[in-house]
């Protein structure tokens, strides 16, 4: 931004004139170059972009206020609404919880996916494959409906002991299979995010770390992760506000999310525009919460290496990077 | 008769098709310094990269410290190392690299003191204090807490020459460590490299630096084509040359 005002220009200009060759140059009046002022360049098109923006933001405000079909007094009556909240705590347990399953998952895989031995690679490649290849919302159903296709899970070695053996009805509730779901689904998307920043991190500190003595899972912990949190961390903070939207299908599983409860209430007063507000309300308030907290991260994760980072309102609402100042 | 530190019977290597060393023999001697020198592609990385384990080697037989590199001697078997024997072994040289390789998201103390404690299992308390007099010892007691982008290239190099020394290794081996830095900033790491072969340190040092081989080296060795065309003191290589190839790679360098 260019906060650059008009500024003095004191002891910039050598007292003595260096270009002896060129005579012309000494007659220069140098008493008076220290008193030199910078004049910034006018940029006209940002001051005619500001006052189109205005006059359209306070055209859209004065629309939104003041049109009587928003309902603003209903929202407002229903914000806090006990139901409301419930669906809110639903939706942002989920959303941390699916998050949690899928990053630990995406690590695994990623790990899995560099790994040069085919029976660790190629089944990762194939949970990819399979995740990222079939729609989310059939995914949950499918982990809702796990009953009817596998009704008893068992988990122990084929012909051999038992570990675990439990009825998949009393263990698939809506709830699970939600978490299920969403979770093995981030898993597959995360994972790419993950290889990606494992692959940025350079190979000659590896080989140094090796050279070192360090073996394979403490260079991954010790050298590799922590630089490539910096690249994972954006699209990170981009998937978890993805995934605060994406908890709204559990709905078809009959989970009362945010979404689901206040189509509860509206289905009761047809007041469906005012109570789809307060949903957005609370999405729009969870995803800014959510951008100030990438942004600290960010920030924090940027330590020993001079990265381009956003302040989060320009994250929000856009504008150009600058650099962390160290 | 002990052993030398290093020895290399007809040593072979090939990636795919390609061999890139060809039967190298050459000892060196404890506290020896050996400078390598050859043409780009001659094999002198590979070979360092073989000493240290970072590479295995086809054919021949490469000894450290009386150790045959990748293998465990019982009776009159070879068992292949494990991993995890093979990063032990690694823990005892040193490697400084042409770029540095300086870990960018720690400070140039954390550097120093990571291996000591992750590998040897070593009290932190002790390990630090040891860093802080190495870094002394290199010139950069001042800048413990700077991260690799705030040290120039000859303060980082420096600094990897004490991450290497702070594991208290048995050799250090130096892949064209002042290839990468601008010239003035040559001198300061080549002074730390002269202090340490002062000290007795068995070295091995690919190089471009004539100079330096001529005064530091007890014995140059001249590869070209993945082979050792000759070996011998600095005077002799540098004065008297026997191969037409090394005069011919002499005359183009210096
Ligand atoms: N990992 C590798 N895979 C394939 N070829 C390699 C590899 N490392 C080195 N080489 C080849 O081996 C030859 C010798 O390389 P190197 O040992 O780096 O030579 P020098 O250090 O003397 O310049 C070069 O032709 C190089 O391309
Ligand atoms: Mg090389």
């Amino acid at each position: 931004m260019e906060v650059m005002q008009a500024r003095k220009l004191d002891g910039v200009v050598p007292e003595t004139p260096l270009d002896h060759a060129n005579p012309k140059r000494e007659q220069r009046n140098v008493a008076s170059d220290h008193k030199l002022t910078v004049v910034p360049v006018r940029k006209p098109g940002r001051w005619i972009a500001a006052a189109v923006m205005a006059a359209a933001a306070i055209w859209l405000a004065h629309g939104i206020a003041t049109n009587p079909n928003f309902e603003w007094d209903v929202v407002f009556a229903n914000l806090f609404e006990p139901v409301v909240l419930q669906g809110l705590g639903l939706t942002l347990w989920l959303t941390v919880a699916a998050m949690g399953i899928g990053i630990v998952l995406s690590v695994i895989l990623a790990v899995m996916r560099i790994s040069e031995n085919p029976f660790l690679n190629i089944p990762a490649g194939l949970y990819l494959w399979f995740f990222r290849g079939t729609p989310i919302l059939v995914q949950l159903i499918f982990w809702y409906n796990l009953a009817f296709l596998i009704p008893e899970i068992v988990i122990g070695i084929p012909f051999g002991p038992t570990f675990f053996r439990g009825s998949a009805n009393d263990l698939i509730t809506p709830y699970s299979a939600a978490l299920l779901g969403l979770g093995l689904n981030e898993g597959a998307y995360m994972a790419e995010i993950v290889r990606a920043g494992i692959m940025s991190v350079d190979q000659g500190q590896q080989e140094a770390a090796r050279a070192l003595g360090m073996r394979p899972g403490q260079i991954l912990r010790r050298i590799v992760l922590p630089q490539a949190v910096r690249v994972i961390v954006p699209p990170t903070g981009n998937e978890t506000i993805g995934m605060l939207k994406m908890t709204s299908l559990v709905s078809v599983i009959a989970l009362s999310d945010l979404l689901y409860s206040v189509q509860t209430i509206s289905s009761r007063t047809f007041q469906t525009i005012p109570l789809l507000l307060v949903a957005c309300a609370w999405y729009l308030a969870i995803t800014s919460v959510m951008t100030a907290i990438q942004g600290r991260i960010e920030k924090r994760f940027a330590r020993g290496n001079r990265t381009v980072t956003t302040s989060w309102s320009r994250r929000m609402f856009g504008g150009s990077a600058t650099r962390n100042p160290k | 008769m002990t052993m030398p530190m290093v020895s290399a019977v007809q040593v072979g290597k090939s990636f795919g098709a390609l061999q890139v060393l060809k039967g190298i023999d050459f000892d060196v001697e404890l506290g020896e310094v050996v400078c390598l020198i050859g043409p780009s592609g001659s094999g002198k990385s590979t070979l360092l990269r073989c000493i240290n384990h970072l590479e295995k080697i086809d054919s021949g037989a490469l000894y450290v410290d009386g150790d045959l590199v990748g293998y465990c001697r019982r009776g009159d078997r070879l068992y292949e190392l494990k991993e995890r024997e093979i990063s032990v072994r690694r823990s005892n040289i040193g490697m400084v690299f042409q770029r540095f390789n300086l870990f960018a998201h720690m400070t140039a103390l954390q550097n120093v003191i990571e291996a000591p404690i992750l590998v040897q299992k070593r009290p932190r308390k002790e390990v630090t204090s040891e860093a802080i007099a190495l870094l002394d010892r290199v010139g950069l007691g001042d800048r413990l807490d700077a991260y690799p982008d705030q040290l120039s290239g000859g303060q980082q190099q420096r600094v990897a020459i004490a991450r290497a020394l702070a594991m208290k290794p048995k050799l250090m081996l130096f892949d064209e460590p002042t290839s990468a830095l601008d010239p003035e900033l040559v001198g300061e790491v080549l002074d730390v490299m002269r202090s340490l072969a002062a000290d007795g340190m068995t070295m091995i040092v690919v190089t471009h630096e004539m100079r330096f081989a001529e005064e530091v080296a007890d014995k140059v060795v001249f590869m070209d084509g993945g082979m050792v065309v000759e070996e011998g003191p600095p005077k002799l290589i540098f004065g008297a040359p026997c191969h037409e190839r090394t005069r011919a790679f002499l005359s183009r360098i210096i």
